[in-house]
Order: C-alpha cells, then structure tokens, then sequence
C-alpha cells in the first residue's frame, strides 16, 4: 500500500521554524513506522535525523509525536494508522535537528530525585531478603525505558519546564517502595518542591502516553500519598 | 576541543557502565563515550537472565558452571577464564542485588533462578536452575541499575559522541577521537587507559536481533590499526528469533518449559539432544531447527520456519515470567502465545569473537600475549576467550559484570602511575579526512543499499551452515562492495544530528568485522560450536584446538596466526547432550 508520510522537519542551520514535508512511501500494513522512516532515510532524503537503536520498544530512542499521540516507532504498526501518517518531535523538549530533541532536561530531572538505591546498612554476605510481595509492591515501574513519551505528553510539563514530570516521579516511586531502599526523606525534598508531585493535575496523558503501560499516574497519585501521609 | 580523563571508557552498554562504576570505586576520574543516550544500548534488550551458581533453588557448584561453560563452548572457552568467570559471577550477581537490582524472588525472599539452554547439574545429568532472572528484562535492569550507581558516583558522560579513531603512541594507548553527533565536531579525549566496551556487530546480518547502532565501530578501527581479532568466525544464532523479524524471543521461554515443534508437531529437539532437548545450546538448537525446515517439516505455506509452543505453560507463567516477549508477539505478528505457537527462526545473536584480551581485559597483539599498554576490552566486543565456539546463554551479562569490573579496577590501578601524553591538532587528522572523503564525495553509491547487499549476502554465505565455496564467494562479495564503498555519497553536508554521516562510518566498519569473520570462517576447516562447516562436519582437535587471530593486511587480504587454548580440568570430550 501506499503511504503517506508528513514529516514536520527542522534544520537549524536553514530553517527559522519547523516545516511539513511530504513522502510517498510504498509499504506493509505490518511495517513499524520506524521502517517508513528508514525507506525516507535510506532512497528518497538521507538528510532526515530521527534516533532509534533497538528497533524493538525497549531502549526508549524513537519516541516522537505520530498521528498526534506519543509512540515509540518501532512499536506502532501501519496498520493501526491509515495511509496518512503525521510524524512530529515529542513536545516540550528543545528540537535540535528534525524528529531529534534535547534530551538533557529531562535527565536533569531524572538525577534530581536520585535513582539510585540508597541504603548505607553494611549490606549482608548474601543478597538482602526481599518477599515476591515487596518485589512486586514496586514492578511497574521497573519497567521504565526513559523514552520521555509520558514526560514530553504531560500540559503542566509544556507549560513549566521546571516541573519534574512523569517519568523521574515514576523513578522516584521505583525508589521509595522498595523495601530495600532508606533515601525516602532525601527524595523528598525534590518531590515535594514548588516543582515536584504537586504540579500534577492527573490528566492521564502520561498513562495514555506509556509505551510500555505503566499505571503512571497511578504512581504519581501514590508518590503523592506517601508525601502526605509522612509521619516525620 | 580536548578533554582529559584518567579513564575513557568506550560504550554506555552493561560491560561500558560496570567498567566506569568499578574504576571509579577504585578512585579514578571516569569518563564514559557513548554514541547513544545513556541506558539506550543494547544491553538492556537481553532478556532471559543472569547464570550463577547461587544454588538459590537446587543445590549447584561453580565448577557445574564452569564445566558446562567449557563443553557449551565446544571446549575453545580458555579454562583460566571460565574459572574466574564461574567464581566471580556468584559474587557479581550479589553486588548488583545489594546495588538495587530488582531480581525476582523466591517465596523465602532470595533470588529466583531459572533453566537454560547448556546450564546443567552433576556434569550435564540434566538442566539446572542457574539463571538469576528479573521477569524477562533482565539485562534491562542491569543497565539501569549500572546507570543508576554511575549517576550516585558522578561519573562524567559525553552523550552521542561517535568515536573515530584510538590514538597509540609508540604501541602505548594514549587517546581517543570523537565525533559529537549534535555538533559535528571533533573531539580529542587525552586519557591514561582506555577500555573498549562497544558491544557487538549483529548488523552485518539481515536477521538479527541486534540494535539497528551495533556496527563493530572500535573492532573495525583497531583491526585497521594492524592489532588482530581474535576467533571471528565463531558467531552465534540465537534458535528463536521472532519470525521473519529477528526480535529475540529469550532462550528463558524454552527454560520455563516452552517447546519447539516441527510442522509434524514433532518435539524434533528429541532426536537431537535426548538428555536436555529443547535446553540444548544454542549451536545445536539452531543447525536442528534450519534441517529440520531444510527436510522439508518446516511450518507455514513456505515451510520455512519452525514454532515454540507455550500453549500448555499456564497463563500467569507466560503473564509474569515473560511479559515482554507475550508483548513482542502480540504485536509485532498478531499472535497470543497464550494460545497459538509463536513463529520463530535462528537470529544474528551475538559475536564470540572480538578483541583478545587477559584476564584482567588488557588488549594483547599477538599469539604472545604481549599487552598493548593502556588499552582494555570487556564485553561483547572484547574477547577473553569465555565463551569459546559457543555461548551459552546468560553468560553474556555474567561476562560484562564479571570482566567489567576487572578492566575497570585493573585501568584505574595502571593510570594512577601514568602521564597523560599531550596530544596536538594533528591527531584529528585522519578521523577528519574520512569524514571529509565521505561529505564531499561525488559517487553514486548509497549506504543503505549497500547496507542491504552486505547483510543479505552475509546471510546467504556466512550463518548458521557455511562451506568453503560458499565462503570464497563472499570474499568476492566483500571486496567488491568495499571497492564500491570508496564512492559512497551521503545526501546530508550538514553538521548538526548528521546521523547519515554516521550509517556511512558504520557502513565501513560493518564491512572491516565482515572480511575478518569470513576470511576466519573460510580458513577454519573443521566444525565446532557455531562455526558449521558443511564440508568439514567434524571437529578436528588435532589441528585446530587453538585461537584465531585474524590481522588485516590491506587490499582486502587477511592474514592469521594461532593461539593456544589454555586447557585444565576439562579434557576436551564428544559433545554429546
């Protein structure tokens, strides 16, 4: 079948904005759209700059805007689109050459809420002990690619750059119930800032977003709780 | 621009960020180059787990490991370094639990482990459960929890920098050059040690279940340099590979009691691996499933795959222990493996081969090995020889924890008695010209064809069966295609995101670890483990229980010498499962 491919491109060595470009792709209703992407790249316009690495939904590089939703484009088929297909950066993040965004703002936040495990106990000859319950209090969100697809979907992340965002909340609970972890004060006071959990307005674009359907704002709502209910 | 650091490591993948982590410890000033994003390398796309003898579910012993390790490898593996490795990895799995590493547990809290193919007990008496799993993104978790210590140790990143060239001075490792992808600049990193830990080159195949970035960049360029890669021709396909995709599906699948079925609905691993079956290695898993297509039992209206059936494994088994790979099926071909058999193939898996280096992951030169000072290799990308002619699963990510953390505490104790060297402009030079060669030129050929042809050739003449007549064509193939890669044209002349620019570079070094793999291929006259030679099916010890380095001499001639396999508490034996 025959695709239609509209592109919204940039190149900030020629271009003042970003525009729309066009292609005619020949293609299978099987096809990825990260497969349309390197039929562009590879026979009609090697200028067009898009990062991918895995090609399988699991290293989080391909996340951009297709038929205004956020999707990694080697987990959305073509016949889950139609013959018209919109492919756009993810918003919110500074374009710097086509489909290709800064990423370091959101790694900013990501740092911000430390996620690492923090635990200073001398730790035990063995591994520490932890229940299939208490590992599964925490599972979701393990499964966190740091693609920035809920971040980049979230209005209040749009609006207020400064606001953590979805994804390092996320990383944050990932931390904050594992019942190995001690650092739950020191996340705080990044959590709990004028840009931390309270900023969320609970649109659900970030769940909506997950390409891995992670509960996120789920986990936001109980990163929340676990604030507010803080005996210190 | 220049930057100084006592230790440069090379790749942001699980060998890269245990390395960096483990130099740091030991109190070195780290850097990391990586021409991906942090937590995007491929490490993170392994699935199955993690093998060591923690003995958590049945009793098991590092010498089992060890044995297993050797006999999977087709008794290539060096035993010092399957020695070693058994050992440490029991200690490695532990320090990545106390490091945060969300493992499954056990119902008495301790770490979950499940079977795999070739991890047996009571040497080879039947399968054991060795591989410490996290559902089925293992090697994702420990990538993040890697990045997540290496974010606790400030270790310094340069995201997206390409690297172009390894300076030596004098056969001492002195410095790197690197392509920033957001700039177009190029960079030179002054440092004391070095270690490559850039992962594999999966991309030479059509079918692989490698990231679309694995390209043998800093294979290619040292083998380039004159220094040797060590038993190319050993490359692993993995038995199931999401058909006709290539996206693994893990070996995790067959351990918790998936089976592969013929279009007869025969349970074929029957007849080829009576003891163990369907948790046979993956060499012989993968020779049985392309036979069994070859004679005519293949499924599907062109009969040319097989299919792994997990309709009888109860439902919460496939939700939990494999999500992922449920997922994968579900989308990528429509298929519920709950209740129909997954399509599969073998699929371009993982490079035995690489660069040689001891146990301590220092670079050697020759059959010698004398070291060449300040430069280290861990990882898929180094070669120590581990996993021999054949790996066994999950010991790909006991390996980079393992010999990550031994190059990493061994460069940052050798750096601390170092100088760093001052490097000038000139040695850009050469990294400038082949980007320059490349943005002005004026042919007409085009890297994704070109791409195209190499893997589709590669699959035709060098898998899983390969001949010397096969073999000796795709000498002929190789040479042709890099003649045509000296009129590669890109579109894009620009600086910023040239990503273009950088499929061109990794087009040339698909090409270099190409001719070393063929041409060890085609020298090798016998079989063992992945290395099938249809024209010499036996192994033959006599002649050829010894290493392959492989040396480019130029003009696309290769030329080799023999390293002897460090034997010891296993005679090599029939390989019989």
């Amino acid at each position: 079948m025959q695709v239609t491919l509209k592109i919204l491109r940039f190149d900030p060595a020629k271009d003042a904005r970003p525009r729309w470009q066009t292609f005619q792709v020949e293609a299978e209703p099987w096809d990825r759209v990260l497969d349309l992407l390197h039929k562009v790249k590879g026979e009609q316009d090697g200028t067009l700059a898009f990062r991918r690495s895995c090609g399988h939904g699991i290293c989080g590089s391909d996340a951009m805007l297709i038929n205004g939703r956020n999707r990694l484009a080697c987990k959305t088929l073509v016949k889950d689109l139609g013959s018209v297909i919109t492919v756009e950066p993810i918003r919110g993040l500074p374009v710097e050459k086509d489909l290709i965004v800064d990423m370091e703002p959101f790694f900013a936040a990501y740092r911000a809420v430390k996620p690492f495990l923090i635990n200073d106990e001398p730790p035990p000859e063995r591994e520490r002990l932890q229940s299939p319950q208490e590992r599964e209090r925490f599972d979701p969100g393990t499964k966190c690619i740091l693609c920035a697809a809920c971040t980049t979907s979230c209005p209040v992340f749009w609006t207020n750059g400064t606001y953590l965002g979805p994804a390092a909340i996320v990383q944050a609970h990932r931390f904050l119930f594992d019942s190995r972890d001690r650092g739950k004060r020191e996340r705080f006071k990044a959590l709990a800032s004028a840009s931390g959990v309270w900023r969320c307005r609970t649109a659900f674009n970030c769940t909506e977003a997950c390409p891995r359907e992670i509960p996120v704002t789920q986990l936001i709502e109980e990163v929340k709780r676990e604030i507010l209910f803080d005996r210190f | 621009m220049a930057h100084r650091h006592e230790v440069i490591v090379v790749g942001a993948g699980g060998a890269g960020l245990a390395t960096a982590l483990y130099a740091a410890r030991e109190g070195a000033d780290v850097a990391v180059v990586s021409k991906l994003y942090p937590t995007r390398s491929h490490t993170g796309a392994a699935q199955g787990g993690i093998g060591a003898a923690l003995g958590n579910v049945e009793e098991d012993h590092w010498e089992w490991h060890m044995f297993d390790t050797v006999k999977g490898g087709d008794y290539l593996t060096d035993q010092d370094a399957a020695e070693v490795f058994a050992k440490e990895v029991i200690e490695a799995v532990i320090e990545l639990e106390h490091m945060g590493l969300p493992f499954d547990r056990l119902p008495n809290g301790k770490i979950a482990q499940r079977r795999f193919g070739g991890h047996t007990k009571d040497w080879g008496k039947a399968p054991v459960h060795r591989a410490a799993h996290a559902a089925d993104r293992t090697g994702h978790m420990i990538l993040q929890t890697l990045y997540q210590q290496c974010v606790k140790h400030n270790i310094t990143f340069y995201n997206e920098f390409h690297v172009t060239d390894v300076i030596l001075v004098d056969g001492v490792a002195r410095g790197l050059v690197a392509y920033e992808l957001a700039t177009g600049e190029l960079h030179l990193f002054e440092a004391k040690a070095i270690v490559i830990a850039s992962g594999g080159f999966g991309r030479i195949y059509k079918v692989t279940s490698n990231a679309y970035t694995l390209t043998g960049d800093l294979q290619a360029i040292l083998y380039r340099k004159g220094l040797p890669l060590e038993d190319m021709e050993f490359y692993q396909f993995h038995p199931t590979g999401l058909f006709p995709l290539g996206i693994l599906l893990t070996e995790g699948a067959r351990g918790e009691g998936g089976i592969l079925r013929n279009a007869l609905g025969e349970r074929f691993m029957e007849r080829y691996a009576p003891t163990i079956k369907d948790l046979a290695p993956r060499d012989l898993v993968s020779r049985a499933m392309y036979l069994e297509v070859r004679e005519g039992r293949g499924c599907g209206p062109k009969k040319d795959h097989v299919l792994l059936d997990l309709t009888h494994l109860p439902p919460e088994v496939i939700e939990k222990k494999l999500p992922d790979i449920s997922e994968f099926s579900r989308i990528y071909l429509g298929v519920d493996p709950r209740k129909e058999p997954v399509p599969v193939m073998p699929t371009a898996h993982y490079a035995m081969g690489g660069i040689p280096t001891t146990l301590w992951g220092e670079v050697i030169r020759d059959e010698k090995n004398t070291v060449v000072p300040g430069l280290y290799a861990a990882g898929e990308a180094a070669c120590v020889s581990l996993h021999g002619a054949n790996r066994l699963g999950t010991n790909s990510l006991g390996d980079l924890v393992v010999f990550g953390r031994r190059a990493g505490i061994h460069a940052a104790r050798f750096a601390k008695d170092q100088d760093y060297l001052e490097l000038t402009e000139e040695h850009l030079g050469e990294s400038r010209e082949r980007i320059e060669r490349i943005k002005n030129s004026t042919g007409k050929e085009k890297v994704a064809q070109l791409r195209a042809e190499l893997q589709q050739s590669m699959m035709d003449h060098a898998s899983v069966f390969r001949t010397g007549e096969l073999l000796k064509k795709q000498v002929e193939v190789l040479k042709e295609l890099m003649d045509r890669y000296q009129r590669i044209a890109i579109d894009d002349k620009g600086d910023a995101y040239n990503t273009e620019l950088v499929e061109a570079l990794e087009l040339g070094y698909l090409l270099e670890v190409s001719e070393a793999l063929v041409h060890s291929a085609l020298n090798r006259t016998e079989s063992r483990g992945a290395h099938a030679r249809e024209d010499y099916p036996e192994r033959d010890d006599q002649n050829w229980l010894k290493h392959t380095l492989a040396y480019k001499v130029g003009d696309g001639k290769v030329s080799f010498r023999y390293k002897p396999v460090v034997l010891g508490r296993f005679e090599p034996r029939a390989r019989t499962y």
